[in-house]
């Protein structure tokens, strides 16, 4: 079977389970859903020849839905009508079926599936591993080519943490001062 | 193409969800969608056909391989959703403590 | 909440076993990064897993005894200092920030590629240290609540 036909049967699990994660009213099962679209995403970069980016996927979504499911379950105060009113849904989804049809001539002008345009990356095949001694060229452009990326990614990583542990000490600070009112 | 246009769709379902939905939790699961839809679609953009992964070992040095630099860019673009959505977390925690409901529309008053 | 007395003790027997393999795995995907797919990502995820596995196991107590996790705090604080260091020396022996100025050494052994294998330790440092305070925090959180609200 050729990859293409994989990766179809991949992407239409995992459309199905993003209406389903959307559309569902269990709090529980979205998250599972969700999860069934993020481990579908992991097969779909081992078809592509990614086992790098398939690990960091599958590990990375099991975190994710640890901590959904430590912060969301049990608490029953959902919105009572998840969408907006039925009319307004319609006319936003009416409006992204028009704009999913205008911007199909952009993907005819992109080279077809199977031929990227190597030029900058050719230079990193071939010269990667004799200029940094990894076998990992992967592991070589995002920690030697483009180590300055990477620190920005650690960068954002640690501020996006910061903010989070301050949401929760702050609140945790305003509720045990609440307490002796 | 095809691959591409199953991409894009994956993404207005996430565009849709973020639309429409009025629970934050939904809210946050669409960002996460549009984020997988994102990343699969760049390293769609790098596969060569019939290349082997970006990793050398003993066996397969003269093959062709894979465009590395997509898989590079992905793999910092996942870390970072990772973090967006534990923050997010965390501010939903925040606002269900103040507000006592995940429904946005309920949470017009600025003071509590 | 039970949080405090953890889980059945089968899962507590399973769990002194099982952590230790874990943490062996997750430094495995760290060191060999640069020659096997895996990497300071990956195996700081699996190690914040570890840690996880324990947290609800056994429950928050003992991990506070287990961990000090006012160290692990400062630990990660210090890790991104750590890898803004190691790119400034490459400016000094390497002349361009992030160089990479140690031996490349030999091809598909584990000590070569120069500082690669550094950065992908203090990387897995980082990830592992601060995912699992994040959900220590959100842990905290919940059984702070309570019942009510």
């Amino acid at each position: 079977m050729p990859i293409e036909s994989w990766l179809i049967y991949t992407l239409g699990i995992m459309l199905l389970g993003s209406i389903v994660a959307l559309e569902i009213r269990d709090i529980l099962s979205a998250i599972i859903a969700i999860g069934i679209v993020g481990l579908a995403v992991s097969a779909a970069f081992l078809f592509l020849q990614a086992p790098d980016l398939a690990i960091v996927q599958f590990l990375f979504e099991i975190f994710a839905l640890v901590i959904l499911v430590r912060a969301f379950i049990g608490k029953k105060a959902h919105a009572d009508t998840l969408s907006i009113h039925k009319v307004y849904a319609f006319l936003v989804a009416l409006a992204l079926v028009a704009f999913f049809f205008l911007f199909t001539p952009v993907f005819r002008s992109l080279p077809p599936f199977g031929e990227p345009l190597l030029t900058t990356s050719s230079h990193y095949l071939t010269h990667g591993p004799q200029e940094t001694g990894a076998a990992n060229i992967v592991a070589s452009i995002v920690l030697d080519y483009r180590a300055y990326d990477t620190m920005g990614e650690v960068t954002v990583l640690f501020t996006a943490i910061l903010g989070a542990l301050t949401v929760l000490r702050m609140s945790r600070q305003t509720q045990k001062g609440r307490e002796p009112k | 193409m095809i691959l591409y246009l199953m991409c894009f769709a994956l993404f207005l379902v996430g565009l849709y969800g973020l639309l429409t939905k009025r629970d934050l939790i939904k809210i946050i699961l669409s960002s996460a969608i549009m984020g997988y839809s994102t990343n699969l679609f760049l390293v769609l953009f790098g596969y060569r056909r019939d290349a082997t992964y970006a990793i050398l070992t003993p066996n397969n040095s003269g093959q062709a391989m894979v465009d590395p630099l997509p898989q590079a860019l992905v793999l910092t673009s996942i870390v970072i959703e990772l973090g967006i959505t534990a923050l997010l977390v965390a501010l939903a925690i925040r606002l269900y403590q103040k507000y006592g409901t995940f429904d946005i529309t309920k949470m017009r008053s600025l003071k509590g | 909440m039970k949080d405090s007395h953890g889980m059945t003790p089968i899962v507590k027997t399973v769990t002194r076993v099982s952590v230790w393999l874990i943490l062996l795995y997750g430094c495995y995907i760290i060191l060999h990064g640069h020659l096997t797919p895996g990497g300071g990502f990956a195996g700081g995820v699996v190690i914040a897993l570890a840690f996880l596995n324990v947290m609800l196991a056994y429950g928050k107590s003992f991990t506070a005894e287990w961990l000090n996790i006012r160290l692990l705090k400062d630990i990660e604080a210090a890790s991104i200092t750590l890898f803004l260091v190691l790119g400034l020396l490459g400016i000094a022996f390497g002349n361009a920030f992030l160089a990479n100025f140690l031996g490349k050494g030999e091809m598909f052994s584990l000590f070569s590629s120069g500082t690669i294998p550094l950065f992908n330790i203090i990387i897995g440092i980082k990830v592992a240290l601060s995912l699992f305070l994040v959900v220590w925090v959100l842990a905290d959180i919940d059984s702070a609540k309570g019942g009510d609200l």
